[in-house]
């Protein structure tokens, strides 16, 4: 397999400024991870540490083995919202007796662990991520329940115009649980506090709960709801100890004498689960990339306008920086090709400019050629759409651009998306955006994801309020449609951030540049726990 | 008796021991084209002396009187596997003239002196009297018995005095006694202990010099009447009575005082009809000596006399046997250079020397220097209970005195020895002790000098150990690891708590935080030190590694919970805590723990006897040594938990005394 010939210039000073900026992006993440691992604070964790309870990081840590990676998903949800940037639970992927496992763990200094809709749709990711993975599922429970308090302040009646969330639709965390007990993949709880009224449905629906002594609390009703309903005067350990769980009511499995001791029997549990991985695993040489990874840091300007060869990444991502392309003279604005991540085989679509109508044809030919060899798909964005125009429609770019989403959306074999530059409108469909059954997106820290750019979003809106005016005959009002751009272009940038798409649970995660080997690795890994199989069902090509 | 000399070459050797002194007997042998055969115990069977003879015979047994000991098993084998002679080493029947008869009367040739120049001399109270006849000087001594007034014989004497077995050697059964009560305890110890190590309990009281030095002179003489003697020894450093640290020539001997020793050596040896190798021992103070004993066997600490005088005393000892003479007289003899030997032994120098026993798990002698190895050992051997816990000889010699000390205590430093608890750090401290290097070595050494009785870690060393284990163990995590071993050690897209290890290091429990960064180096924590740890190497038994930009190379093993590493500074042993504490051995208070493994010999006390502080509670019988459990403050015994026979593990609770007010 041919190696990549490099033409980065690691000595020009565009080089330079990239690598400047990209360094203060990841500044700024590492600022936003040291605050997300603060939890609720020092004053909440001193009160856990003087119950000799373990922040949460603390229990996670030690329940994987040493030195193994841990991988954590959506470690930034809820910056910029009303709750504590992370959002008060953590899902990742972690190797517990060299298997790999979901966790989910709810951080009892961050308003008692209760649920709000930042870690509802973390937990629910972290369910997905077991369930099309098939990867045992942990969690370390320790609820208040429903954050009853909900985002607090304001007026309670644009609140509830707002609120479109409805507790009809609630529960389906639990039928996620049991559905992975069905399909096989076994279900853990270690039960590190109180754990009631829906919360006790968390250890209720799985196959393993070890409670620990003095600690855990789980019950349909804690004492207040009891004393409402039925005028018992209840005491909590009587009423949901751990004691009273392991010993009368058979909901624990295993009773611990402190949180080490459960964190150990968690790892027991997890060691006698016999787990096979179902996928073929690395076939490949693993060898490290020729270039550094280092380099990964200059390659993309900040300006999505100022254009990159999307090979530069590969080369420093890949075994050995090999990479046999597939088509290079066809559609070159889209770089197909084979090669592999530590050992694991996989076909790379990259973008080197809009997708055009022969480059959506070449990917979606790629596509099917990777199913019907059984290879995972990495899609690396650097999109800023289908090509538009009256001479691209006659071509057929849409008919074209459709092949390649059937393709996408059809495909079977795995799929990780990375945005590595922009990943604007349609084309992150094609590319296998969030929607479109990715195992796992990640966004770079300079990344922008959106449906159009801002500059192109305001100056559409422009266009179409002047035409309206014109329409009805009115007078276009320059300034304030001046003014009306600006802040739309302004808006509609922050929210085309790659932080924002993380803080709303819309990617997995951002990743450094440099750590585009281990969480690709990582990622792979993790899918060859499931069947790695393709597939020769598409929908209906237009043809 | 005549010794008969044949004029054959000897073909094949039996050697009648174990250990050290029988690979170093067999080393000569081959290089003089005979062949050896040896015998074993059933402990021994994978010793390498076995391993590494033509042919060995099982002496099926365990204990040193059913094995090598057993004159019968040991002639028995000999005509098992053919052999026409037998060396017998040192120790077990090497001094015994029934077995030197018994060989020569089988028609084999005996590697020794002739039986009765042993006779003569084996028992020590005969040698002082033949002593005094040849005016050779002799400290005044008494025979005492069953019967005998100790208190006349102790005051006949004088105090301080010593109570010696009449057919001891090597310290076993031997006391010092400074006041009258305790002469009788002494007495009785002392005859059990020359009982049980010897078989007979004769012992004598002789007076103690507090402060002279241990000075012996080798001799060899053939069957043509040719006697010469190998200059002196000096063995004057000793605990318990035995020698650990020797040397030659001794600095308190000049050319005249060696002259004069020399002769009376000579006169002794000639008196007796000896011939083959054998030693004059004295006690010296300033010029005066006076005769001790006469060992009529080739001595532990022969090498140093090797290293000065350039002979093989092995190889003498064999043509002479074949009856070769000797061919050079004293005048062609001379002595060049300085050599000194240290005896490492599995023993605890800081719990009063006290034997230990185990699995000898790391064992690499330094090859940074010239040094000689004599060990019975290699990695893997076990220190067995019942046999001399000596686990090797490490002899230099140099130029000149300073030299030798100084190289030898590096070539201990730099050896790679662990497992079994030992004294190697402890000789280290004797051999750099300014006392020593000034010569100034009496039989007082260690009490007087006070050389540390083991190594203590700074800060930097136990902090590099630390890191050396840390990174060696976290290397084999990642090796071992069967899903992502491709991704780096310990890799965070967040911000995760570090990973810890906690250690047992020096009997203080210490935890390295530690993270990997992205270059590869290591953030570590120790306490409240930050450290930078660069990795060149990580191998499975060893860690090339910069420590805040020192740089050094340490091996590193695991046997279980145990980290052994061997880095510039010498060997570092610790322990790595569980990472989920299963609950912890409660202590028992007040319990009294066997300080070794061994034989409960006596019970002195019963279950509800109030016993006073010193009160003799037990005896235990270990390594041939009888070794009392006393009470450290008084109480009640409410548990006793053997009775006399038993064996007993090292730690093992013996009897529980509960603290009550007198």
């Amino acid at each position: 397999m041919a190696v990549l010939e490099s033409r980065l210039d690691v000595r020009s000073d565009a080089y330079r400024e990239n690598r400047a900026r990209m360094l203060e992006a990841i500044a700024q993440l590492d600022a936003l991870y040291a605050e997300a691992a603060e939890g609720g604070g020092d004053e909440a964790m001193a009160r856990l540490r003087s119950r000799d309870k373990m922040p949460l990081r603390e229990r996670i840590s030690l329940v994987l083995d040493r030195d193994s990676p841990f991988l954590e998903i959506s470690p930034l949800a809820a910056w910029r919202s009303n709750y504590a940037v992370g959002s008060g639970f953590i899902v990742g992927i972690g190797v517990i007796q060299n298997t790999e496992c979901v966790i989910l763990g709810h951080d009892p200094s961050v308003r008692a662990g209760a649920f709000n809709q930042f870690n509802s749709k973390k937990l629910m990711r972290g369910l997905e991520i077991a369930r099309q993975n098939r990867l045992p599922y942990v969690q370390f429970v320790e609820s208040a329940g429903a954050d009853l308090r909900g985002e607090g302040g304001g007026d309670p009646e644009a609140s509830i115009r707002r609120e479109i969330t409805h507790f009809a639709e609630s529960g389906r965390l639990f039928y996620e649980i049991t559905e992975l007990s069905k399909l096989r993949i076994p279900t853990i709880s270690v039960v590190f506090g109180a754990s009631t009224a829906g919360g006790a449905y968390q250890p209720g629906m799985s196959d393993y709960n070890i409670f620990i002594k003095g600690q855990s609390q789980v019950a349909l009703g804690g004492p207040p709801l009891v004393k409402m309903a039925t005028g018992e005067d209840a005491d909590y350990e009587q009423l949901a100890g751990a004691d009273m769980h392991t010993r009368i009511s058979g909901l624990g499995d295993y009773l611990a004498q402190d949180e080490l001791d459960g964190i150990r029997m968690c790892r027991e549990v997890v060691a006698h689960l016999n787990w096979r991985k179902q996928g073929p695993g690395p076939t490949m040489p693993a060898d490290d990339p020729i270039y550094d990874p280092e380099e990964l840091l200059g390659i993309v300007n900040e300006n999505l306008r100022v254009p990159f060869d999307m090979r530069e990444v590969i080369a420093r991502v890949v075994d050995g920086s090999r990479f046999e392309e597939f088509k290079p003279l066809y559609g070159p604005t889209l770089i197909t090709g084979w090669t592999s991540v530590s050992g694991y085989p996989v076909g790379i679509l990259g973008n080197n400019g809009p997708l055009m109508s022969e480059s959506s044809e070449k990917g979606a030919q790629f596509i099917q050629l990777c199913n019907q060899i059984d290879v995972p798909m990495l899609f690396l964005h650097n999109i800023t759409g289908f090509i538009v125009g009256t001479d691209f429609e006659h071509q057929g770019i849409t008919k074209h651009g459709s092949k390649m989403i059937n393709a996408v959306a059809n495909s079977t074999v795995p799929h990780l998306s990375i945005i590595v530059g922009a990943s604007y409108g349609a084309g992150n469909y094609g590319m296998s955006g969030r929607a479109y059954e990715t195992r796992f997106s990640y966004t770079w820290p300079t990344a922008k994801i959106a449906v159009m750019g801002p500059k192109q979003m305001a100056g559409v809106m422009s266009i179409v309020q002047r035409a309206a005016a014109e329409r009805r005959g009115l007078e276009f009002d320059e300034a304030a449609n001046a003014q009306r751009a600006e802040i739309a272009e302004h808006w509609a940038e922050e929210r085309s951030k790659g932080l924002y798409a993380t803080s709303r649970v819309a990617d997995d995660g951002m990743i450094d540049p440099r750590d585009m080997r281990a969480v690709t690795t990582i990622s792979l890994s993790a899918c060859h726990n499931n069947k790695v199989q393709g597939t020769k069902e598409f929908g209906t090509w237009r043809m | 008796m005549a010794h008969v000399a044949p004029d054959q070459p000897i073909r094949r050797l039996l050697i009648a021991n174990r250990g050290e002194i029988a690979r170093r007997i067999q080393r000569t042998a081959h290089e003089m084209g005979i062949g050896t055969v040896a015998v074993y115990a059933d402990g021994d069977a994978a010793a390498p002396f076995v391993c590494e003879a033509d042919l060995a015979i099982a002496l099926n047994g365990s204990l040193p009187a059913e094995t090598y000991l057993d004159a019968n098993k040991v002639l028995e084998a000999c005509t098992r596997s053919g052999v026409d002679a037998v060396h017998p080493g040192y120790g077990f029947l090497s001094e015994n003239a029934d077995f030197a008869r018994r060989v020569v009367g089988a028609g084999l040739r005996w590697v020794g002196p002739p039986a009765d120049a042993i006779a003569m001399v084996g028992d020590k109270l005969a040698a002082k009297a033949l002593m005094a006849e040849l005016n050779v000087p002799t400290l005044p001594a008494l025979e005492v018995g069953e019967g005998t007034d100790l208190d006349a014989a102790a005051d006949q004497i004088g105090f301080p005095l010593l109570v010696k077995a009449a057919a001891g050697g090597g310290g076993r059964g031997m006391r010092i006694v400074n006041a009258g009560e305790d002469i009788a305890e002494a007495v009785a110890s002392a005859r059990r202990e020359a009982l049980a190590a010897f078989g007979d309990a004769t012992v004598f009281l002789e007076r103690w010099l507090t402060q002279p030095r241990h000075v012996e002179v080798q001799i060899l003489g053939d069957n043509h009447g040719n006697l010469v003697h190998l200059f002196e020894r000096e063995c004057s450093i000793q605990r318990r009575h035995q020698k650990i640290i020797e040397e030659a020539p001794s600095p308190a001997v000049d050319a005249t005082l060696r002259a004069r020793m020399g002769d009376a050596a000579l006169a002794v040896a000639r008196n007796i009809g000896y011939t083959s190798a054998g030693t004059v021992e004295f006690l010296l103070d300033g010029s005066d000596f006076w005769f001790l004993e006469v060992n009529t066997r080739l001595q532990v600490e022969h090498p140093v006399t090797e290293a000065i005088a350039g002979l093989d005393i092995v190889r003498e000892q064999i043509r002479i046997a074949e009856g070769a003479p000797l061919g050079y007289a004293q005048e062609d003899l001379s002595l060049t250079g300085h050599a000194i030997e240290a005896r490492i032994y599995a023993e605890d120098p800081a719990n009063d020397f006290l034997p230990a026993s185990g699995c000898i798990l790391e064992w690499q002698p330094d090859d940074t220097t010239t040094a000689r190895f004599d060990s019975g050992i290699e990695s893997g051997s076990d220190i067995n209970v019942d046999f001399d816990p000596m686990i090797a000889k490490v002899i230099v010699s140099a130029p000149t005195r300073r030299e030798a000390a100084g190289r030898l205590a590096r070539t201990l430093e730099r050896t790679r020895l662990q497992g079994v608890t030992n004294n190697r750090d402890f000789l280290v401290a004797a051999l750099r002790a300014p006392a020593f290097l000034r010569g100034d070595t009496t039989t007082d050494f260690i009490e007087r000098v006070e050389p540390d009785r083991k190594r203590l870690l700074s800060a930097e060393e136990t902090h590099d150990a630390l890191i050396a284990a840390t990174i060696c163990g976290q290397a084999r995590r990642r090796a071992k690891a069967t899903v992502l071993q491709n991704v780096p050690s310990g890799w965070r897209n967040s911000l995760m708590p570090p990973q810890t290890v906690r250690y047992r290091i020096g009997g203080v429990e210490m935890q390295v935080d530690y993270r990997a960064c992205r270059d590869g180096a290591f953030d570590m924590t120790i306490g409240q030190v930050s450290h930078v740890v660069r990795v060149f190497k990580q191998e499975n038994d060893g860690v090339d590694i910069e420590v805040d930009g020192r740089r050094f190379y340490a091996e590193v093993s695991q046997h279980a919970g145990r980290w052994l590493l061997h880095g510039p500074g010498g060997d570092v042993d610790m322990v790595e805590l569980p990472r989920f504490p299963t609950g912890a051995l409660a202590t028992v208070a007040g319990g009294l723990v066997a300080p070794m493994p061994g034989n409960v010999t006596s019970v002195r006390i019963k279950t509800g006897d109030y016993v006073s502080q010193g009160q003799l509670l037990l005896t235990l019988e270990a390594m041939k040594m009888e070794h009392r459990i006393v009470a450290e403050r008084p109480g009640k015994v409410s548990r006793i938990l053997v009775q006399a026979g038993d064996q007993v593990d090292n730690g093992a609770l013996l009897a529980v005394l509960e603290e009550h007010e007198e």
